[in-house]
């Protein structure tokens, strides 16, 4: 096999749980073509310069074929393209690329003026100006919910915190917010992961194997647009106070979003739901775990957790990577040109310890005041569910600290899910010497 | 007492404050996003959220002297 | 900062510097004190100010407090508790002597410095005729007693408001009144509102938001009297256009006049343009000699920008008193090896009729204008402006999260129209004339203006003539003789 390029290898499973050196190579040239004719951009102020571009679309069907014939370009690689891992978790979405269904894209991979208006619709019944207050009426709610939890491990000397907390949590609150009945939510979680095993290739298996999980991901994608087509129907007849009830009933000044909108927006959503604020939660409690000291200085200042999600979503973000991009016009930025219709990959996660952005950007430094760091992405398309992520996770590790007595890593370090993308652990085993009230 | 200022040059209306502090910062309109100089001081777990969730750092928070926000004319009287 | 510049501020230039004065309690003189401390300047720090007030922040003037949502005591800035500054409210400066490095104060006093920062903004220009000012129910809105005072009309409900001005101000409070439900009429004496500010043909979108609104929006039209009844009460406005108006609240919103006024005697190089300083801040004197030690910031300076033909700038943004503020500071106490120079572009936001607008950039240096991005039909859209084909400025309707890659493309000289390809906007940019009036035209002020090459050139039109034509109830198409 040919070597590896660099974006190759943070791709490849080997390095999941930790790309960061991988990223400070990037960094050194902060474009670079790839040899199948994408871009891949590492550095911080090309990539908030970049997601401020109107001329970087995230359409892929504005990829072009024709107009844009890098070298050796064959079928296979544009195909590849295709196949790129969604954007889950900036604006929550899994775009349905690669399975050639005629399904519209969501919001997440529509350009302006089509996203901005989709995305008003979206955020009418979520958020300002029309429902300010949704997301923070939530907290007394969530904080009963990560306490449900916590009691669960009463008596338990070894748990999960993947299984056990980091996974109901968001999975829980993303299914009462859509209005999904509780009986139906073992059914979401399975169709959930198979569609990101599906779309989230791992670029070692064969062409075939991977043809084939892209096909199936397909069929189930299609299997959870008829959930929520059910589902649509069923609040269309008995509106809620859920957030898919507003979709259909409550809207503003663009008018009722159109139902095969409803169908993509409710499932990403719920695929976005399901797929980040879990490894945001799951980070969290890795990285105090391996910082006992700010574990324990948590535990004595509950207001430390705002800035240490902040932090955190800095220095081990959820989402490490927008891989969905394309340069609409000829860009050039950091002297190199990135051509007309070429893909574009930003790594998020290495812009944000970009040493040029940030003072020691490898220290986790929940004190850090300067941090804009790129853990939701930045622009339009800045991640629709980052309020609720927020609150969620600073309840769930402000809960999970003050009530784990001696919480200590069973093992360093845990195995990870398969998306370099939508990186996180697939368990996290801790061992603790009890439970408080 | 409890005072903020957001320096609207930098805010790009993400809203991020609104969500985290919805009777501090409102949206007027689409985009335009208005604010409580003046909060309760038991906004503040709020008013921080807000601060530190903000995507281009645009909110100041901070303790003002109360003796400072009164001052009258002959403050100069007084020196 | 770090604790280099602190370290630096200890060293040989900052012993000599113990006493800095400065003149201006508002935004910039306030961010100069806050940035001094944190330069690691330990001196004494004094703050003359003219009006009684701690200083306060003056956008929510014109549109949450008039609304009622904030209470205008409530706009005062928060300051650092260790700022240890020497505050001098409600005591306007009234001469400076540069000889014997003194501020002259109303009472008499004598404050002596090491350096001085003059940041003192602006006032509100006045109705030209002085009996018909006095009228009980005309109104200026620049200060936060003014503000206190308008938002107290308004809420007792007048049948009709009348706005002298279409300028940011006066189309700001032109907004309030109708959120509101006060009927309103806004009266131009140039082709659209906002002109100066962002050309006649982003003008002609402001004046259609207007009218969309429900403003009686009169271009071209100008207020020739103010009438009262007989206990002095205002009553009624004369208009050019032949209309008397029934009316008990005006607002005169002709735009801002330099504090200049105090530095009569002092040598140094300023007139109603304001004070002339260089890149570092440095004002100079009337002989085009930068002074050492005197300092200028905020709205009352004129400052050579880098990007705009070598013009000196005025610009009256919050931004600009922040940043300019700043960088005088550092220069303060700084030697000069360690200068920094004042380059910010100028950025502006305003809210009115259900939009958010923000500019960056300079608008009125501009000679085309182009659409780039959204649509004029959906009120969301961005425009580039360009000055011989390159790109000098953008104008956001709400679509602010666009204008980083405006302000990345203004500092790298982008051609203009710029090739985007966006997928809002249309195959082939039209740019059309930008549309700035010669200067004098309009009853408000640009907010953002060049101003000549130089601290000596003179105005381009500082004649009896022009003076008239700046009498804001000279009705357009006036020639003078």
């Amino acid at each position: 096999m040919i070597q590896q390029s660099l974006y190759e290898q943070v791709l490849d499973y080997a390095n999941r749980a930790n790309p960061y050196p991988l990223y400070a190579q990037l960094r050194q040239t902060p474009v670079t073509r790839q040899t199948d004719g994408s871009y891949v951009v590492s550095t911080y102020r090309e990539i908030v310069s970049l997601l401020h571009d109107p001329r970087i679309g995230s359409d892929f069907r504005k990829r072009s074929v024709h107009d844009r014939p890098p070298a050796g370009l064959s079928t296979n690689k544009e195909q590849a393209f295709k196949s790129q891992v969604p954007e889950v978790g900036t604006e929550a979405s899994a775009s349905n690329e690669g399975s050639e269904t005629e399904v519209v894209p969501s919001f997440i991979g529509l350009d302006p003026p089509e996203h901005d208006r989709i995305r008003r619709q979206a955020t009418w019944p979520f958020g300002p100006p029309h429902k300010p207050g949704r997301v923070a009426d939530m907290e007394s709610e969530l904080i009963c919910l990560a306490n449900r939890q916590i009691d669960t491990m009463k008596g338990k000397s070894s748990i999960d915190i993947v299984e056990d907390f980091a996974y109901p949590i968001p999975v829980t609150m993303i299914s009462k917010l859509l209005g999904v009945p509780p009986e139906d939510q073992a059914r979401l979680h399975a169709l959930s992961e198979a569609i990101i095993e599906g779309i989230d290739l791992d670029p070692q298996k064969s062409q075939e194997e991977r043809k084939r999980r892209q096909e199936q991901s397909g069929q189930t994608f299609k299997d959870l647009e008829q959930y929520m087509e059910a589902l649509i129907e069923r609040h269309r007849k008995h509106p809620g106070s859920d957030l898919l009830s507003g979709l259909i009933t409550d809207y503003g000044p663009d008018g009722p979003m159109a139902q095969p909108d409803i169908v993509s927006t409710a499932s990403l959503l719920l695929i976005a739901g399901h797929e980040t604020t879990v490894n945001l939660i799951t980070n969290g409690m890795l990285t105090l775990l391996r910082h006992p000291d700010v574990l324990e200085r948590l535990r004595r200042e509950p207001n430390l957790v705002i800035r240490l999600v902040e932090e955190l979503l800095r220095y081990e973000p959820p989402v490490q990577i927008l891989p969905n991009r394309v340069a609409l016009a000829d860009i050039t930025i950091a002297g190199t040109i990135i051509q007309k219709g070429s893909p574009v990959i930003l790594l998020l996660a290495s812009g944000s310890r970009d040493p040029a952005r940030f003072h020691d950007p490898d220290k986790f430094d929940p004190d850090r005041r300067d941090n804009m760091h790129l853990g939701f992405g930045c622009g339009i398309h800045y991640c629709y569910g980052a309020p609720l992520a927020r609150l969620e996770t600073q309840i769930a590790l402000t809960e999970l600290v003050r009530r784990l007595e001696n919480p200590r890593l069973a093992y360093d370090q845990p195995p990870y899910r398969q998306s370099a993308t939508l990186r996180g652990p697939r368990h996290l085993i801790i061992e603790i010497d009890g439970v408080k009230d | 007492m409890l005072r903020i200022v957001v320096d609207l040059n930098r805010c790009e209306s993400y809203a991020q404050c609104v969500f985290a502090a919805p009777t501090v910062f409102w949206m007027k309109d689409e985009e335009s996003l208005e604010y409580d100089y003046a909060p309760d001081d038991s906004l503040l777990v709020q008013v921080e959220r807000a601060a530190a969730a903000c995507p281009v750092q645009a909110i100041s928070i901070c303790w003002l002297d109360e003796q400072l926000e009164q001052q009258g004319g002959n403050h100069s009287e007084q020196q | 900062m770090s604790s280099n510049n602190a370290e630096k501020t200890s060293s040989s230039v900052q012993r000599s510097v113990q006493r800095i004065v400065i003149v201006g309690a508002s935004l910039a003189g306030l961010s100069a004190a806050e940035s001094l401390r944190s330069e690691g300047f330990a001196g004494t720090i004094t703050v003359i100010g003219d009006e009684p007030h701690a200083p306060y922040d003056r956008p929510p003037l014109s549109k949450t407090v008039l609304t009622g949502w904030l209470q205008a005591e409530h706009t005062t800035l928060p300051q650092s508790v260790d700022l240890q500054a020497e505050w001098l409210l409600g005591m306007p400066a009234i001469g400076l002597d540069l000889g014997n490095r003194e501020v002259e104060l109303a009472d008499g006093r004598r404050v002596g410095f090491d350096r001085l920062l003059i940041s003192t903004g602006t006032h509100a220009r006045t109705w030209p005729d002085l009996a018909q000012a006095a009228l009980d129910g005309v109104c200026l809105l620049h200060t936060r007693d003014d503000a206190a005072r308008l938002r107290a009309r308004l809420a007792a409900r007048p049948k009709r408001v009348l706005v002298i001005g279409g300028g940011f101000t006066g189309s700001e409070v032109a907004s309030v009144c109708r959120e509101l439900g006060l009927a309103v009429t806004v009266t131009e004496r140039s082709a659209t509102p906002l002109i100066g500010a962002l050309g006649a043909a982003a003008g002609a979108f402001a004046g259609q938001l207007q009218r969309a609104h429900g403003v009686d929006l009169r271009c071209n039209v100008t207020v020739m009297s103010l009438e009262g009844d007989e206990s002095g009460r205002l009553r009624c406005a004369y208009l050019s256009d032949g209309d008397i108006l029934d009316i008990d609240v005006a607002v005169v919103a002709l735009g801002a006049v330099r504090n200049v006024e105090w530095l009569r005697d002092s040598g140094l190089a300023f007139d109603s343009r304001g004070l002339a300083c260089d890149a570092a801040c440095r004002a100079f004197d009337i002989n085009g000699i930068v002074t050492d030690g005197i300092f200028v910031a905020g709205d009352v300076a004129r400052w050579p920008h880098p990007l705009y033909g070598g013009e000196l700038l005025a610009v009256e943004h919050w931004g600009n008193a922040v940043e300019q503020a700043r960088t005088a500071a550092h220069n303060m106490v700084s030697v000069p090896a360690d200068f920094r120079a004042y380059k910010s572009l100028p950025a502006f936001w305003s809210r009115q009729f259900g939009v958010n607008l923000k500019t960056i950039g300079l608008p009125s240096f501009a000679d085309e204008v182009v659409l780039t991005q959204g649509s004029v039909l959906e009120r969301r859209l961005v425009a580039a402006y360009g000055y011989k084909g390159r790109i000098v400025a953008a104008l956001t309707v709400n679509m602010a999260r666009w204008l980083p890659a405006y302000k990345a493309m203004i500092e790298a000289r982008v051609p203009f129209p710029p090739v985007l390809h966006s997928p809002d906007s249309s195959a082939e940019l039209r740019p059309v004339p930008a549309g700035f009036p010669p200067h004098g035209q309009t009853t408000h002020s640009a907010n953002a203006i060049k101003t000549g090459t130089g601290p000596s050139t003179p105005p381009p039109e500082e004649s009896s003539t022009s003076d008239k034509v700046k009498d804001p109830r000279v009705p357009p198409g006036f020639q003078p003789k």
